[in-house]
């Protein structure tokens, strides 16, 4: 089983500590203080990845869309069990929408021959949950959206379990070559061993430009795309929770009273 | 403008509500509204569809049984190519998700997908949709198109009174070939453990900003004195800190206690969904600009490894 994966390096912005500013521009975000990881979704598609080459042999090949400091994110996963890498990186692929972007994955991935591509599932950052079943049409190929575990059948077949609302799992049977969105939860990511890590900083990360993907300027970037973000904006807020106010001891004695009051305690 | 088609959705047996709030939406953007439903033996949802919908084009045929993303799509791309609507709606799913990129590439349609609001420039709509977690907002523009492709989410907009009486039209199954490539195979429902979070009357909810496992048992001994259940976040369970049956919002449990107190849950909207029926809403978290302080009653900005322990120690104080 040849896998390819998809990864999304994302601002680690549901941390507590990091603020979401808008910039000058109003349709970027101040990103100085973000601190960058893999996007969540794509981390438990590396290890499916990796635990079907485990499983049936064949290679891993990691694909990125960023400039050099994705590097990180495509070495950890070569440093997990990625063979080969590819890096799509050039100014004018910024503002790709979801067909744009899609059309950059499938110059990557179109001549590499593989029976299976992951991506995962839902970016965290810009949550379209979209380029890779608008891959798959790219390609020409099956695909299944929120998949938490996949068994290969036979050298063609694939039984998958798809994630819907509630919890509820609908089975499918897929034919390969197909494109699988991956959700969390359905393995345990792995940790990156020092041998793995020393080794993947030998490897070679492909870089992509425009010209490398054979696409026109047109193609790609906000010139490409079909729908297009021109502004971000500070979201409607309703009524706000009412803030207790004070240190711990303060917030503690403030709130056991408010339960107190309501029969709660 | 040119029609609205909105598809319909059911599961199990069950027509889903997502189906009448997006004919609701579309009945306030203008326009005639035709809601598409693909099933088997599905009179039952044409008729109440009939009541949010000026038509109901239904394709009854056992390959629409269950769903298939393969099927769906082949069937929405020729009703849309015979139709020439001007806006599909289309559920932002499980079920939608598996279908909408796919489909707008295949008819050149611009599309988006996780809208929460639809505006109407002319012809052309607006969409608004969330960013970073739910922090901030984008609009959405697009290219000139005679149609445009929207999923929309689930809750984004209520399901109104209904009242239309549409009228429901059998259309021919427009897909021949029997789909290969995919199949349904079956069902597996969630398997529900000791404790029935549906049920709590009170719920302490962990999100993944207790940030180790460690501090589970914190949260469990402030559950204990309370005499509530531990529920938590997707990004909890993931990490193996909860079992799956304690999981609340959109691929877990809608549950509604009196209390809920949410420790260190940002409250993106998956989560959100599912913690709507909830009476009190607490939350404790660091960042006050968590979008969990919109939906609860009470907040705590500070850290919840400092507020915990306090709550802990006053509610002890207080059972003497």
């Amino acid at each position: 089983m040849n896998v390819v994966v998809c990864v999304k390096q994302v601002p680690d912005t549901s941390d507590p500590d990091t603020e979401v500013h808008i910039d000058s521009s109003g349709r970027g975000v101040n990103q100085s203080k973000f601190s960058f990881v893999i996007n969540d979704a794509d981390n438990y598609a590396v290890e499916e990845a990796i635990l079907l080459k485990e499983k049936h042999g064949g290679e891993v090949t990691v694909v990125n869309i960023g400039g050099e400091g994705a590097n990180q994110v495509v070495r950890m996963a070569l440093a997990k069990g990625g063979d080969a890498a590819i890096r799509l990186d050039d100014e004018k692929f910024v503002y790709s929408d979801i067909v744009a972007t899609a059309r950059l994955l499938q110059a990557a991935v179109k001549d590499l021959g593989c029976d299976i591509v992951m991506t995962g599932c839902l970016a965290s950052d810009d949550g379209y949950g979209a380029v890779g079943v608008t891959l798959a049409q790219l390609l020409g190929l099956p695909h299944a959206a929120m998949v938490k575990t996949v068994e290969v059948i036979s050298d063609n077949k694939l039984k998958i379990a798809r994630e819907l609302e509630g919890g509820l799992l609908e089975m499918n049977e897929i034919e390969t070559q197909c494109v699988l969105t991956i959700q969390t939860g359905g393995n345990e990511p792995r940790y990156a061993s020092f041998k793995g890590i020393r080794e993947a900083s030998k490897k070679e990360i492909k870089v992509m430009d425009l010209a490398a993907t054979g696409l026109s300027e047109d193609q790609v970037g906000e010139a490409g795309s079909v729908a297009v973000m021109t502004a971000y904006s500070a979201p409607e807020v309703g009524e706000l929770a009412e803030i207790l106010e004070g240190d711990p001891g303060e917030t503690s004695a403030k709130l056991a009273t408010i339960l107190k009051e309501k029969g709660l305690v | 403008m040119g029609d609205i088609f909105v598809l319909a959705e059911h599961r199990q047996g069950e027509l889903r509500e997502v189906s009448l709030e997006l004919l609701t939406l579309a009945g306030q953007l203008g326009g005639s509204v035709t809601a598409l439903l693909f099933g088997s033996g599905v009179d039952e949802f044409a008729s109440k569809l009939a009541q949010f919908a000026d038509k109901v084009l239904v394709v009854d045929d056992p390959m629409y049984q269950n769903f298939n993303a393969m099927a769906y799509q082949a069937a929405l791309a020729e009703l849309i190519k015979a139709n020439k609507p001007g806006l599909v709606l289309i559920p932002n799913t499980a079920q939608g998700v598996d279908i909408i990129g796919s489909l707008g590439v295949e008819l050149e349609l611009p599309f988006s997908t996780d809208v929460i609001g639809v505006t109407m420039e002319g012809d052309k709509p607006v969409a608004t949709r969330q960013y970073y977690g739910c922090k901030i907002n984008g609009t959405i523009t697009f290219k000139d198109s005679d149609t445009y492709l929207l999923g929309i989410r689930e809750g984004a907009v209520p399901a109104g009174e209904g009242g239309k009486s549409g009228e429901v039209t059998k259309v021919d199954n427009p897909v021949t070939a029997e789909i290969t490539v995919r199949k349904f195979l079956e069902y597996v429902e969630a398997a529900i453990g000791e404790v029935d979070i549906t049920q709590s009357t009170m719920l302490v909810s962990v999100g993944r900003w207790i940030r180790e496992d460690k501090n589970m048992p914190m949260m469990e001994e402030l559950a204990g004195l309370l005499g509530a259940d531990v529920s938590g976040s997707r990004a909890v369970v993931d990490a193996g800190w909860l079992p799956a049956d304690r999981q609340v919002g959109i691929s877990g449990k809608s549950v509604k206690p009196k209390l809920y107190l949410a420790v260190g849950i940002s409250g993106a909207f998956q989560h959100v969904t599912g913690m709507k029926g909830a009476d009190l809403v607490v939350a404790i978290n660091k960042d006050p600009d968590a979008p969990i302080f919109q939906y609860a009653d009470y907040g705590i900005v500070d850290d919840l490894l400092k507020v915990v322990p306090a709550m802990i120690d006053k509610l002890k104080e207080m059972k003497g």
